[in-house]
Order: C-alpha cells, then structure tokens, then sequence
C-alpha cells in the first residue's frame, strides 16, 4: 500500500509539472497581456508607461525565460506575485480557501449525502410515485443550468420571501462575533451551497438508484433474502455497499472540483472564492494569478484522485491496489 | 379642504427639508464594480480606483458641473493676466489620516518627483510648466512656458491625487506598504477591504472642514454579476449602484422602485463620448464619403431610447456638449439611410464585408453591435461581428487589427486634454487603444489643435475649436454615437451624493442621510 502510494504520488508531480508548462503556454497563447490590459483600464497610457509596467511583470524576458523562472520558482512552492494586485499568489489563494471550501465541502456533503439517500429510497420503492418524484426531480436539477437555478433562488427566497440573504459572506458591519456570527455565515452559505449541490446530488441520485437496482437482480441478495434477512439489512449492507463503486468514482471526480469549480455560483452570490479569483485573473490576464490557481486545483484533482482509488479498495476489498 | 390641508403640509415639509441642517450619522453602501486593483490613485487611475480612492485622497481643486474650479485643497488660487503664474493658497489645518500635517512640500513632491512616476497624463500636462515652488508652506506657484488656458482644469483628484512626502519620499512608489493602506487627506479613511467581498472606509474626525464628512461609514460592496447587483438594490442591501453598475435592461425595473431616485450628474468632466472607430488606412473606410455614409446610416436616437433606456444624447460633435468649448457645427448627420445609399453609390462601394469588435463591457453593448450591424446592413454594408473579451479588444484596437470597433472615451474637462489625443497625427501609435487609433491624419486639424490648446484667453480658444469642430465634422474620422448617460440609481433619503463634476467619488463628503 506504502509503495503504491508513493509510487502514484511520483507520478502526480510529474504530471503536475506537464500541466503547469501545458497552461503557461496556453495562458500566453491569448490575446494581450497583463500591462495591457491595466493600461487599458487606465483609459490612457504612454510607451513609458507600458514599458515600466512590463520590466515590473518581467514580461520584457522572452518566453522560455519566464517559464524557467516560473517553474523554478513553482518547484520551491512559491507561486510568485500577482501583478494586478501587487501581492504574494499564495497569499491571495490562502486568503479566499476558507470561503471556498466552506462552500465546496457543505456542497459536497449535500450533494452526497442527500443523493445517496433519495436514491436508495428510489431503489427501494421502484415503480411507485416516490420513485417517480424523485427521478423527476433529479433530472430536472441535472438538466437545469446551475446559474439559472441560482438567480431564481435568489428570486424567491431573497426578494420574494425575504428568508435569506442573496449575496455576500457575511453581513459586513454587523459585528457579529462567535455563535452569531457563525450563524450570519449560515445564513448566507444556505442558497449557494444548496444550488451548488443540486447538480451533482441528481447525478448521485441516478447513479445510486440505477446501480443499486442492478446489484438487486444479483445472486447474493437472493441469498439474503432467502436466509431470512430482514429487507433494510440486505439494503443497506449488502445492496447499497456494493452499489457504492460509481458512486465513489464520481464523488473523486466532485471532490477534485472543490477549489476552482464554483466560479458560476461564487459570481452570483458575490461568494469571495477561489472560483472567482480565477475568473477575473484570466479576464485581466493576471499569469501568475491564474497559473497559481490551476497549480492548486490541478493539485487537487491529482490529490483526490489517488484518494478515490485507496477509498476503493475500503468499499470493495476485492479491488487489489496495484502499482 | 383636506386636500387643501395636505397640499399645504407637503409645502411646509418640503421647506422643512430645504432649510433643515444635514444631519451626521448613518453609513451608505455602495457597489463598486469591478474590484478595483489598488485603492492608491497616485499608482492606478482606472475608474473603481477613482471611485473609491476619490474619498481618501483629494487634490488642489474641485469641479462643478460646468466644469468651473472649486476649493478643496487650495483654499483660493490665482491666475495672473498673462496667463503663466498660478499661485495657490492652501487650506488650514488639513493632516493626512496618518496625523501628519499636509504642507505645500507635499504638493510639490507629488507634482515633481511622484507622479512624474506614475502617470502619463501628469507627464504631459508638466511638460508645459517651467517650474513649481513654494515661497512658504501655505502656496504653491506654478509657472508655466507658455499660457494653457486648460491648465486650471488639470488639478482633480484622478489626475493630481496629493500623496504624503513623508511616506513615500525615498522609497519605491509601486511597491511602497502604504499602498496597501492608503494615507491621504481626504474626508474618509481606509479601514478594511476584504478582497472580493467589500471596501470600508470611516469617517476621517479630523477633518479640515467643520461638521463633514456627515457619514461615518462608506461601504463599497463587491458583488461580481449584474444581476445580483440589481437584486441587492432591491432588497435594500445596497443604498447607492452608482452609473453602469447594472445592465440598462434592469434601469427601469429598478428607478419604478419605490423611494428611488436617479441622477446623471457627476459625470460632466470624464464627459464619456461612444464611438466606432473606423480604420481610416484601409479600403473603404480611407474614403470620407464612406465614412459619412455610415453616420447616416445609423439609427442614434432608436439605440438612444431603446438600449440606453433614453439617457444619453446623441453627439453632435468630435466634443461632448458637457465639455467647455463644444459647438454644433455643420455638418450634422441625422438618420438618412436613403443619403447612405447614394454616397456609397456615388464611390462605387462594392459590398465588401466589415468586421465589426463590440467592446466587452456587458449585454447593452452587444446589443448596441447588433443594431449598428442591422443598419449598415440596410444600406447595404454586410457586417460580421467578431466578439472578444477586454484584454483581446486591447490587443486588437491597439494594433489597428479591426475595420469598425466600438469605444468609448473620457474628454477628461478639456478638448487639448481628452479630445485631441483621438485626433492628431503625432497621437498615431500603436499600442495603446486610447490615442489616435483611426489612423486619421490632418496637417490643418493638427495646426488647429496646437493653437488652440496655447491660444488665450479663452475666448480665442473658442473662434479655433468653432473652425476645428466643423473640419473634423466634415471628414468624420471616426462615426461619433452617443454622450453616454451613465444614472446613478439611489435610495431618496441620501442626499447631496453628487455635488462635483466628478461624482460621487468626490461628493461623499458632502452626503447625509436626511433624517
């Protein structure tokens, strides 16, 4: 197991270090460049100016040099500056991390949780009006467009109902401390982290339900059954933990999202996350910024990925891990 | 008589709050759109910077909405009959938020080592001062090479922001940690910005004018989509979205709202004019009757009423009319597809396709495209829109890779400042999408444009810019839209939140809730 781990992690670092070169070159491929774009904004600008703007960025080096740079500078873990904001990239991303996995884990634990369950329960009553309900819930959230669902939930339950607050991380100036604070926070975590999960708790749902009525036509549940075991226990022991497998791999797939798979949500709801950051650092061609970000979610993804393959093994012993 | 009764009310309330003294007390929240990059006005001047830094750094004056001078930092100032001394008189008691006292050495220090720096704008305009002292620490003398009547327009907070000497002398501006943490003087101080959340800004108690600023917080909130934007007025979590801060289909929704009034003021001195840029070095936009055929052939006051709700007005001028010196000259283009069609006739224009570059600020200017492809289209010009996001239309417009694109551009309170930039030849390099983009190129328009930015007094500038105005008009370098009407939507108790040509930036100060 040891080995195993060691032996993938290995190979992530080299993957990682393809991607990073992957991105800095596809990030330069566009159009324009971070001095430009903040002379642009300036609505004015000079040759000196730009040309000051470009010595500051190191964007006057040639292409290869600033990869090197990069790169060199990436493998000490040192995400270098943003140059918009004038400030460390790992700063910046520490700074929004809490935000965005307050968000992203509450999203995930919904999304699994709630998908797990009302797919089983489908599983359980197939054919009847609960399954069909649920079904067609579930695919009506797949379906939907995620930032749809989201004004339309600000819609209702901010302007309309007045329940819960539409935008924001907390409410600014209240001075709320402790509990209420975290309760303020609550608040605002509600509609976003909801809308965020729904998309991947349909996915759950299908996919528990569909796997769980294969698993049912096997041999071993009429085993079950036909030693007297009560239909909860066969469900939920023998039924639901073999069913589990895709659910897993997809839930790998969600968790490898966790830090830059929000930037839909995080912009309506004004959510100060990660998603965001990266979204506007490619707008204003912030390199280092956004390169900083897919190193960190690339990261994340390889991380996770490893994760979902030992996490196979503790849901189905008979998957044998091997290098 | 009970109506009579309440109509007598209404006008006994309606004196009550004209004469009432504003109150203190109260804090705003306001949208600041996008995140700006840096509150530190001295280092970047983009519009959110402004917006908000405009509360914490002043300069020496203030700017009504005809564009005539009002103290702020100078208490008085004079400008001597030739026209080449300006002296100023500074305000009393006016300490930076750090506690130190704000002296005419700052003043020079800013004018002569920081901005020189930083700012292009600040480069030119010291181009034409032969020097700058200060005799004692209260007045400051500018001497100029030659009379430049605009030069009294020169001195707002976005163009000559005052920076503190004592934190910055000696040191790298761009990296300085007080940038961080702005320290100026001006009627609010930094607090606390929570990136990508809010800006708070507090009363600065130490104020050099009695009694103001009346708010003891600003807060700027950061709310990245426009649609939330709009929500977040509605359900009162926003007091203030000032202009452009949400998509013009949502105005009207918005401004029905109840107790919620609008103004267009604010903007008079960055006066933004929308245009197309035409590219003048290629066939067939290098043929000024083509280019006249598009004027005509564009429907202004329809994208006027329709895509910007009615505000605005269509231009009539390379000048916005906000602008000192602007004059209707002939000729005017009013909407005439049938005059299009025969001068495209008359130069035998042989349909070929134009590439049109919307600018990427938002639905209203996307839509704005499809209109103005639709009416060339009816004259017969076939168009293709080609969309890209704002660092890629830099890159296109500074690099003169486009047949029509649309911009819109600050006049920034003077024609030698904000307008002649667009027009003369020796403005034509690449690089930069804020100069002379078109490629246009007028030895007389040149000859013009430096007359009149030396000609004085005032009077004479204006007999040039009359003659300037009608050229420019007839060889339509560029196919002028509209003088952008940016309102600014806010809850009705705020009141003065516009009292300076520069909006709310500047006007918080002034603003109270009325009670």
């Amino acid at each position: 197991m040891a080995r195993f781990i060691a032996g993938r992690l290995l190979k992530a670092i080299v993957i990682l270090i393809c991607i990073t070169i992957l991105n800095f070159f596809l990030i330069h491929a566009a159009p324009g460049d971070p001095a430009a774009v903040m002379a642009g904004e300036a609505g004015e600008t000079d040759a000196v100016f730009l040309q000051q703007l470009r010595e500051r960025f190191g964007l006057d080096q040639p292409l290869y040099m600033q990869l090197f740079i990069y790169l060199k500078s990436v493998v000490q873990l040192d995400l270098g500056y943003s140059y918009r904001q004038q400030f460390p990239v790992l700063d910046l991303i520490a700074d929004r991390l809490p935000a965005t996995l307050l968000l992203s884990l509450s999203a995930f634990v919904i999304s699994l949780g709630l998908g797990i369950l009302a797919g089983a329960v489908a599983s359980a009553r197939q054919g009847r009006w609960s399954d069909t309900l649920i079904s067609m819930v579930a695919l009506i959230f797949y379906a939907t467009p995620l930032f749809w669902l989201a004004l339309m939930a600000v819609l209702l339950f901010s302007v309309q109902l007045g329940w819960l607050p539409g935008f924001g991380y907390e409410t600014v100036g209240a001075g709320y401390t402790g509990i209420a604070r975290a309760l303020d926070i609550l608040s605002h975590l509600v509609l976003p982290a909801l809308t965020l999960g729904l998309f991947f708790m349909a996915v759950y749902v299908r996919m528990t339900r569909a796997s769980m009525l294969e698993v049912n036509t096997m041999d071993f549940v009429k085993t079950a059954k036909a030693k007297g075991l009560r239909p909860g226990v066969i469900q939920r022991r023998h039924v639901l933990r073999n069913a589990l497998l895709p659910v897993v791999t997809l839930a790998g797939l969600q968790a490898g999202q966790l830090v830059g798979g929000a930037v839909l949500i995080e912009t309506v709801f004004a959510w100060p996350g990660i998603g965001r950051l990266m979204f506007e650092a490619l707008s204003q061609r912030d390199y280092n910024l956004l390169l900083g970000v897919f190193v960190i979610s690339a990261a994340m993804v390889l991380l996770f990925n490893l994760i979902t393959d030992v996490l196979y093994r503790v849901v189905d012993p008979r998957i044998r891990v091997t290098s | 008589m009970r109506r009579l009764l309440s109509t007598s009310f209404a006008i006994i309330l309606m004196a009550g709050a004209a004469f009432a003294a504003p109150s203190a007390g109260g804090k705003v929240n306001l949208i600041v759109q996008p995140e700006p990059p840096s509150l530190m006005i001295g280092i970047t001047t983009n519009a959110p910077a402004l917006a908000v830094g405009g509360n914490i750094y002043e300069s020496l004056l203030r700017y009504d909405e005809k564009l005539q001078p009002m103290p702020s930092l100078a208490k008085s100032w004079d400008i001597s009959p030739d026209g080449l001394t300006y002296t100023f008189k500074l305000q009393d008691n006016v300490k930076f938020h750090d506690g130190k006292p704000m002296t005419s050495a700052d003043v020079l220090f800013t004018v002569n080592d920081f901005l020189m720096k930083t700012q292009p704008r600040h480069r030119n305009t010291m181009a034409r001062v032969e020097s700058v002292s200060a005799p004692d620490d209260k007045t400051v003398i500018f001497k100029l090479k030659q009379p430049f009547e605009p030069f009294i327009r020169s001195f707002a907070f976005g163009s000559q922001p005052i920076v503190p000497k004592h934190v910055y002398e000696g040191t790298d501006y761009t990296t300085n940690p007080a940038n961080e943490k702005p320290i100026g003087t001006g009627p609010f101080k930094f607090v606390e910005w929570k990136k990508g959340s809010y800006i708070k800004l507090e009363k600065n108690k130490d104020y050099y004018l009695d009694g103001k600023p009346y708010l003891d917080e600003l807060i700027y909130q950061i709310i990245p989509d426009g649609a939330s934007r709009a929500v977040a007025f509605e359900t009162g979590k926003i007091d203030i979205l000032p202009g452009g801060s949400v998509e013009n289909f949502d105005i009207p929704r918005l401004t029905a709202l109840p107790n919620t009034c609008t103004t267009e003021k604010g903007w008079e001195y960055f006066a933004p004019l929308s245009w197309l840029w035409l590219n003048n070095r290629t066939a067939p936009m290098d043929n000024p009757k083509f280019r006249q055929a598009i004027m005509y052939a564009m429907d202004r006051e329809f994208a006027k009423d329709v895509l910007w709700n009615g505000y605005g007005k269509v231009a009539t001028s390379p000048f916005s009319s906000k602008l000192p010196f602007y004059s209707e000259q002939e000729p005017q283009y009013a909407f005439d597809p049938a005059k299009a069609k025969a001068l495209l006739k008359e130069i035998g224009y042989d349909g070929k396709p134009l590439k049109l570059l919307p600018l990427p600020y938002g639905e209203t200017w996307q839509r704005w495209a499809e209109a103005v492809k639709q009416n060339l289209g009816d004259v017969g010009i076939p168009v293709e829109i080609e969309s890209t996001d704002v660092a890629g239309w830099n890159q296109r417009t500074a690099n003169w890779d486009y047949d029509i694109a649309f911009t819109f551009l600050y006049q920034n309170g003077d024609p030698a400042i904000g307008v002649e930039r667009n027009y003369k030849t020796t403005q034509i390099s690449k690089g930069s999408p804020w100069n002379n983009v078109e490629g246009y190129s007028n030895a007389d328009v040149d000859k013009m444009f430096d007359d009149a930015a030396v000609a004085y007094p005032a009077a004479e500038r204006q007999k040039i810019y009359d003659k300037l105005q009608a050229k420019i008009m007839e060889d339509v370098p560029v196919a002028w839209l509209l003088e952008l009407g940016f309102p600014t939507i806010y809850n009705c108790k705020f009141k003065d939140i516009v009292t300076t040509a520069n909006g709310l930036a500047e006007s918080m100060r002034d603003a109270y809730i009325e009670k």
